[in-house]
């Protein structure tokens, strides 16, 4: 009771607050239109932002370790994540700043007009595709190399229970998780690029078929795609996975294949469902007719006609979907059917490490092991996302 | 005080593009008194919508008004807060939208739209001004005003839409209404019918309007003056007797002069000629609802037949039957003497290629990812087989043909394009396949006249040089009289009356074909007021109510 008096007091001062603020700027401004027209819910909000920054910045010059000498995991860790994010919006306008200066004026010109969101999530993908390419080169040690200290303590320090050769310390098998880490970049989001691509021409092709055809065609493959859009779709991918763990028997690659088959068709039916509404909304349009009448061929019509103008909402859809298939392959293999031992994987990594959590009180940077591999997942679904958000906007010119 | 309920002056409107502001209006006065209608005309792209937007005070997304001033009745409304202009706009000066059907929310009944801005603003209870409404809609000639509020935006005509609009308008008995081209997507009949109901109800309550169009024919009915817009800037203003008959200008006198464009008349066809294209007792569904009824009529070489009729008349499933996207129920369709397999599907390239189409949106007739060489090329290679420099050079060709150079145009994008030169790419696009017989869709009703003229001026060039044939569907009986050699008139999906184009604009026609001809706007700006004299007022009324059943 008494914590929702003091949420109700606290929401109270704000807008009395907001309401003093737009005050005084209509008289310090002389009633510009920019205080005069504002509105309290307006006000309202410019004074809850500032009172949020406010609050993290107090936040942040917390003491990080108690009298005691413990460490506040808390306070540790927002300081890492403002330090990271302020890292990373610097190393992205350098990134910007130089793709402005070197290169043809094309890429320059693209350069300029890029915001720095995007600028962001192009370096992190870069960073990805490089660290997945080169994994063998840069990783210092193999995915499946077991070493004999196991559970080394991240740090490097020995006499904290660490090891200098294993940055982050190794698992409870004694594998060097650096190493794995940079190897989970190759087989999670490569096995994810490869099944998205699947998905997306499974899904395209069939939904422009479906579209351009009509008729009972479009019928028989809406109704499939209903009812396998139907079964919630990581029940079904755990089903059909135990099925194929069953067939594949000792082959452990055989496996990643049927998963990415599985995952391909299950998220192939919500590729469907966009490239059909898409499509039927390019098909009515003159420029088909004119090419039916011409007497074209339908893959002319559906790749040549078609396809680039549903560009945009695919790419867009390209973007998330790459995201789901990324965390649905996480999950599965958090679930223990996805991508198989020794491969090493950002899924099962955070399901191996996720007890290392609870040592946050005594040592930040152990707990911070799952949540790096959970980080590396969450950084790449935001700058893929950023970088989708960007081409949109510039083939569809959407301004708002 | 001045008696002056509009005053703007020297306003200047910027538009945001590319990071940059680009003047839209460079300093335009208008002033408008009480009970007064001033017409604005142009092109599109002459600002004449952002101009009569600004008027209220009020821009679009990504334009500003940069100065000048704006005043209503008094009151500054570039200064105004938001909170005056709410009390204002909708209350005391209403806008009507071009587009009624684009307007209405379509999941609300007409009523409860129309009461909204009174019980808004507090000028009626919602019974009161929902029984207002229905005066209104009488007023303006709605057919069974007790019960059209009750219907959906969906269940009424256009022409219906667009007056239940300005009823909505005049809901709160404003001082000023702005008319956004409120005809301009309407058919010649039923455009008379919005004309009339509008100027009665601004005369009846003294209403102040701005009436922006871009057809003079129509302005010089409904304005007491006339304002003419180039490019952001004024031509000239006087009021619409003056205008009409002693323009100043040389740019107002072009816009006068557009509809002199007509072409001699051809001798009449040999009899034993074999028609390029005859249509023979076509009978067509959609469904089980027969749209067409037996239709024929005979297009020779070199020869023009304009189908003309409202819409709903059957004039575009006709020319879907000819191309085969609609196979007729009964009745064929004979090319140069054989007959056409009825599906495209079952024509040979060749027979495809020698019927070609040219649409009325050539925004949806181009596809917006290729480039113009695309375009015009693929045709070329698809029915030439020519690849390479030589489609290239086929297609620098065509450019030429269509006036314009191949060297500026051949890589730009559709957007790049303005909506004339859309167009001609789409005439290129028809004439690279070599066909010995297009159908033009409507080809210029989405044009302004002077661009609309310029591809007629084309369109007849190519056919003398090229002996085309074309089927012109058109509404505009000024288009027909422009170019058709012969005329066919459609109306419920069956021809009414066919024949050579002098003849038909010669009485006694048929009661429907006299209809149209009458209908179409003139400049003589009494002609409204004669006709409906003429026709008997109540029969507007009643033309109404039978095109609801």
């Amino acid at each position: 009771m008494m914590t929702l008096f003091w949420i109700a007091a606290g929401f109270a001062a704000l807008l009395a607050a907001g309401w003093v603020m737009r005050f005084a700027g209509q008289m310090a401004t002389g009633n510009k239109p920019a205080f005069r027209d504002m509105s309290l819910a307006v006000a309202f909000g410019y004074v809850l932002g500032v009172a949020v920054i406010v609050f993290a910045v107090w936040y942040y010059f917390q003491p990080a370790v108690t009298e005691q000498g413990m460490a506040v995991a808390g306070v540790l860790f927002f300081r890492w994540a403002v330090q990271g994010f302020a890292i990373f919006a610097i190393v992205a306008w350098i990134f910007r700043f130089f793709g402005r200066m070197v290169g043809s004026a094309g890429t320059k010109k693209l350069f300029r007009q890029m915001p720095l969101t995007a600028a962001f999530g192009l370096l992190v993908i870069l960073i990805y595709a490089v660290l997945a390419i080169f994994a063998g080169a840069i990783a210092p040690y193999g995915q499946a190399e077991v070493f004999d200290q196991v559970n080394a303590l991240p740090g490097g320090n020995a006499a904290t229970g660490g090891n200098p050769a294993h940055l982050l310390g190794t698992d409870q098998i004694g594998r060097d998780l650096l190493s794995r880490l940079i190897y989970g970049a190759q087989n999670t989001v490569g096995i994810a690029f490869a099944t998205t691509c699947l998905a997306f021409f499974l899904g395209g092709t069939f939904g422009f078929l479906a579209a351009v055809a009509q008729g009972w065609f479009d019928q028989i493959l809406s109704r499939s795609v209903d009812v396998l859009m139907a079964i919630p779709s990581l029940i079904f991918a755990l089903l059909l996975m135990t099925i194929a763990s069953a067939w594949a028997g000792s082959e452990k690659w055989l496996l990643t294949i049927y998963m990415v088959l599985i995952i391909a068709v299950i998220d192939s039916t919500r590729v469907f469902r966009l490239a059909r509404a898409v499509g039927m909304n390019i098909v009515v349009m003159d420029y088909i007719e004119a090419a039916k009448l011409r007497g074209e061929g339908l893959p002319y019509l559906i790749f040549r006609e078609i396809l680039p103008n549903a560009m945009a909402p695919l790419l867009a859809e390209f973007g998330l979907r790459f995201c789901f298939v990324f965390l649905t392959i996480a999950s599965l293999s958090f679930l223990g059917v996805g991508i198989q031992p020794p491969l090493a994987d950002w899924g099962t990594m955070v399901r191996d490490l996720a007890q290392f959590i609870n040592f946050a009180a005594f040592s930040p940077l152990t707990a911070a092991l799952p949540l790096m591999a959970a980080g590396a997942i969450a950084l790449l679904t935001v700058a893929v996302n950023f970088v989708v958000d960007w081409m949109l906007q510039r083939s569809s010119g959407l301004k708002e | 005080m001045s008696d002056l309920l509009v005053d703007m002056r020297g306003v200047r409107i910027e538009g945001r593009s590319d990071e940059t502001w680009m003047p839209i209006i460079n300093g335009v006065d208008l002033t408008l008194k009480k009970g007064e209608v001033l017409g604005l005309i142009g092109e599109s792209g002459a600002g004449k919508s952002t101009l009569g937007l600004a008027a209220m005070g009020f821009c679009r997304d990504g334009v500003r008004i940069s100065g000048g001033s704006v005043s209503f009745d008094g009151v500054d409304l570039l200064a105004a807060s938001s909170e005056v202009k709410r009390q204002l706009l909708g209350k005391r000066i209403a806008y009507v939208a071009q587009s009624a059907a684009a307007s209405f929310n379509p999941a609300h009944k007409l009523m409860d739209q129309h009461v909204e801005a009174p019980v808004q603003h507090g000028v009626a209870g919602r019974a009161e001004s929902a029984h207002d409404g229905v005066e209104l809609y009488r007023k303006l000639r709605l057919p069974n005003p007790d019960e059209i509020g009750f219907r959906y935006p969906h269940q009424v005509s256009g022409g219906q839409l667009q007056r239940a609009m300005t009823a909505m308008a005049m809901a709160c008995r404003p001082d000023l209404i702005i008319f956004d081209e409120p005809t301009t997507a309407l058919d010649v009949t039923t455009q008379i019918e919005v004309l009339a109901s509008i100027r009665e109800i601004v005369e009846e309550f003294n209403t102040a309007a701005i009436y922006i169009t871009h057809d003079l024919a129509v302005v010089a009915q409904m304005a007491d003056r006339i304002k003419v817009l180039l490019k952001g800037d004024e031509v000239e203003e006087a009021d619409t007797r003056t205008m009409l008959s002693a323009p100043k200008e040389d740019y107002t006198k072009s816009l006068w002069a557009v509809r002199a464009f007509e072409r001699p008349e051809k001798p009449p066809v040999a009899t034993d000629s074999t028609p390029v294209i005859s249509v023979q007792g076509v009978t067509a569904a959609y469904g089980t609802v027969d749209v067409l009824q037996d239709v024929s009529f005979d297009i020779h070489a070199g020869r023009t037949v304009a189908v003309v009729g409202e819409s709903g008349s059957g004039k575009s499933t006709t020319a879907r039957c000819i191309t085969g996207l609609l196979p007729p129920r009964i009745g064929q369709i004979e090319l140069d003497g054989t007959p056409l397999p009825l599906d495209y599907r079952q024509r040979t390239k060749d027979q495809l290629r020698q019927v070609q189409m040219i649409y009325q949106m050539a925004d949806t007739a181009l596809n917006p990812r290729k480039s113009i060489g695309e375009i015009i090329g693929r045709p070329v290679e698809f029915y030439m087989g020519l690849r390479g420099a030589a489609k290239r050079k086929r297609v620098e060709d065509l450019l030429d043909q269509i006036e314009m150079p191949a060297d500026q145009y051949f890589h730009r994008l559709p957007s790049e394009l303005s909506g004339g030169q859309k167009q001609r790419i789409g005439i290129a696009r028809a004439l690279a396949a070599e066909p010995k017989f297009i159908i033009c869709d409507e080809v210029t009703s989405a044009l302004d006249q002077l661009v609309a003229e310029g591809i007629l001026r084309l369109l007849a060039r190519l056919q003398d040089e090229l002996n085309l044939s074309y089927m012109f569907i058109t509404h505009d009986l000024a288009t027909v009289r422009a170019i058709a050699d012969e005329v066919v008139v459609m109306k419920d999906g069956a021809v009414v009356e066919q024949g050579i184009k002098t003849e038909m604009f010669r009485p006694p026609h048929h009661a429907y074909t006299d209809l149209l001809l009458s209908s179409v706007p003139e400049m003589d700006p009494d002609w409204l007021t004669n006709l409906l004299k003429e026709r008997g007022v109540d029969n507007i009324g009643d033309a109404a109510v039978g095109k609801m059943s």
